[in-house]
């Protein structure tokens, strides 16, 4: 094993289930020590990409390597250095947090002096010691959450799989997953986070891959990607569709992009209009900063949340 | 949060990944791992688990020994009662066994998802059967014996061969979850288990030697019995329990044994085939 591989590479990865192609000729490197977002609406083979790199499915084409390692020749190697917290909470509910984290500690070949310690400080991550002898049932979905997070980490992983780690919780209970996240990144630990929120993605990763139809359509920092395809500035038009359709083929004609969303149009990279071009697309209603959103519906003409 | 010095003591062990132990295509530690699961539920579920392990065998000793024995008295010339309390052992291993496979096994692969959770952490298909069904094994070893227990408190003497049972139990109950997780992977809903226990379980049980010699049947169905492991299980623990083990039963070892292997290999395959895609 090297240091100098990357923690995640994967070349021309394709994987199909019948008729649907999920993963298609997908290229993504994830160097040591980032948190990647790997964005995408729904369906876009965010999790099916999780599950090849855990060795749970079969590519049908390409290559992957995970800590340097060939997958999936070398997969239950590479399981035992990494961390996997799955979007489907699969906690076992009959079980106490205490025994949840205790069976993953031994799944994972924490040695036997050290299971105790591990499964402490995992429940010190969750902040759940209090709640150690509670069975899973008893829990709080943010607390479940919690948990789930922290079994991935009982053995000190070096590489973390985070699949949609808020889906589906409220605001606040996501806002303290995100700090627990975030520690991950400032400790160095490598991650790879799906999640199909604009938000999340910006918030927490370095590096942002979005991902549309199976493959990687742009790569780079949230700052980068928004420079380059969004511009500096958005300006909104609110007005009747016919007006908004007028708009669009204007915005197109002078080599600009636009999202319709609802009853507005936007343009983007509007700083680049010249006086006369804004006066022909009279006064927009809103002038706003570029989002990583309006990069991906640039990209893709597929909307994420 | 007071999770500075954890998380970063965390990745300072992950940079030293390179202690990290290496692993091996078959291991002990993840079977050990769902062991530990296992014991953890086992703690929490041990009363319904033993009242119906204990009292299922002593309503049919009560029911067929009782009742059938009072107009049957001896076969092969011993008490009806005690012809059935060592039958009834293999009756236990088979529902222990059979049962534990096929819907454990079903539902948390399917609705529960234990095993995803669970192959995504070093452990692989083959580790995750032979604890499964070692599990199971161990408890249809253990509650198999209910029935003698059950037996000697209604008259059945004590003898050193039923310090056997346990492991012709195990043997069993190995070879029958494998049954029951392989057929676990191969039905396409919970519903379908309906056919296997009315299909397959009842003749097995029944065409054992459990309640009746297998030798009264018609010839075809003695044949037929011989091909039940099953009856070899009720061979071996009748052959222990009454003081007549010989050479033969080394056929009715070898032939749980061969079962065994072989249902091992399909339930891997088709457990396989279910979870990694």
């Amino acid at each position: 094993m090297t240091n100098l591989a990357p923690a995640i590479f994967i070349r021309g990865a394709v994987k199909r289930y019948g008729e649907i192609t999920a993963v298609d000729g997908l290229d993504l490197v994830v160097p040591d020590g980032i948190c990647l977002g790997l964005l995408g609406p729904n369906g876009a083979g965010k999790s099916t990409t999780m599950r090849l790199l855990t060795g749970q499915s079969r590519a049908d084409a390409g290559e992957i390597r995970m800590l340097g390692l060939p997958m999936p020749a070398q997969s239950k190697q590479v399981r035992a250095l990494m961390g996997v917290v799955p979007q489907m909470d699969n906690l076992d509910e009959d079980l106490t947090v205490r025994d949840n984290l205790a069976v993953f500690a031994h799944l994972y070949r924490v040695a036997k002096g050290e299971r105790e310690a591990a499964v402490r400080r995992a429940m010190g991550i969750a902040q759940l010691t209090d709640r150690a002898g509670t069975r899973v049932s008893k829990l709080s979905g943010g607390m479940r959450r919690r948990l789930l997070i922290a079994r991935g980490l009982v053995h000190s992983p070096r590489l973390v799989l985070l699949d949609e780690p808020t889906v589906g919780l409220d605001p606040q209970i996501r806002q303290e997953l995100w700090s627990l996240i975030s520690r991950l990144r400032e400790d160095g630990v490598t991650t790879l986070m799906s999640t199909h929120y604009i938000e999340e993605a910006e918030r927490l990763a370095d590096e942002c891959a979005l991902m549309s139809h199976g493959k990687v359509v742009a790569r780079g920092t949230p700052g980068e990607l928004i420079k380059e395809h969004a511009g500096e500035e958005v300006q909104e038009h609110f007005a009747p569709s016919e007006r908004l359709a007028e708009l669009e083929s204007l915005a197109k004609g002078l080599g600009l992009s636009t999202r319709r969303t609802g009853p507005s149009v936007s343009v983007l990279k509007s700083e680049q209009l010249t006086e006369e071009q804004r006066a022909r697309l009279g006064p927009p209603n809103v002038r706003r900063a570029p989002t990583l959103e309006d990069v991906f519906v640039v990209l893709t003409g597929e909307t994420v949340e | 949060m007071s999770t500075g010095e954890t998380i970063a003591e965390a990745a300072g062990a992950a940079r030293g990944e390179e202690s990290a132990p290496r692993v091996r295509a078959f291991e002990w530690a993840p079977v050990r791992g769902v062991w530990r699961r296992e014991l953890a539920l086992y703690r929490r579920y041990w009363p319904s688990t033993s009242f119906a392990s204990v009292v299922e065998p002593t309503i049919y000793l009560l029911a067929f020994g009782y009742g059938f024995g009072s107009i049957i008295g001896t076969v092969y010339g011993y008490e009806y009662r005690e012809f059935v309390a060592t039958g009834v052992v293999a009756t236990a291993v088979l529902f222990i066994g059979a049962f534990g496979g096929m819907f454990n096994t079903f539902i948390r692969r399917s609705f529960q998802r234990t095993y995803d959770a669970m192959l995504a952490a070093p452990v692989d298909v083959r580790e995750l059967v032979t604890a499964e069904a070692s599990w199971l094994a161990a408890k249809a070893g253990v509650y198999g014996c209910a029935p003698l227990l059950v037996g000697i408190a209604f008259g059945l003497d004590p003898s050193w061969g039923m310090l056997l049972v346990p492991f012709i139990g195990f043997l069993t109950g190995l070879l029958f979850s494998l049954f029951g997780i392989w057929v676990s992977a191969i039905v396409p809903s919970i519903n379908t288990f309906d056919y296997i226990i009315t299909g397959v379980m009842t003749p097995l049980f029944l065409v054992a030697g459990t309640f009746f010699p297998v030798d009264q049947l018609p010839a075809w169905a003695s044949t037929a019995a011989w091909f039940n492991p099953l009856y070899h299980c009720v061979e071996l623990v009748r052959d222990s329990v009454f003081g007549k083990l010989g050479v033969h039963d080394l056929t009715h070892v070898g032939v749980l044994i061969a079962y065994t292997a072989f249902l091992w290999g399909l339930a891997v395959w088709k457990m396989r085939a279910r979870l990694i895609d």
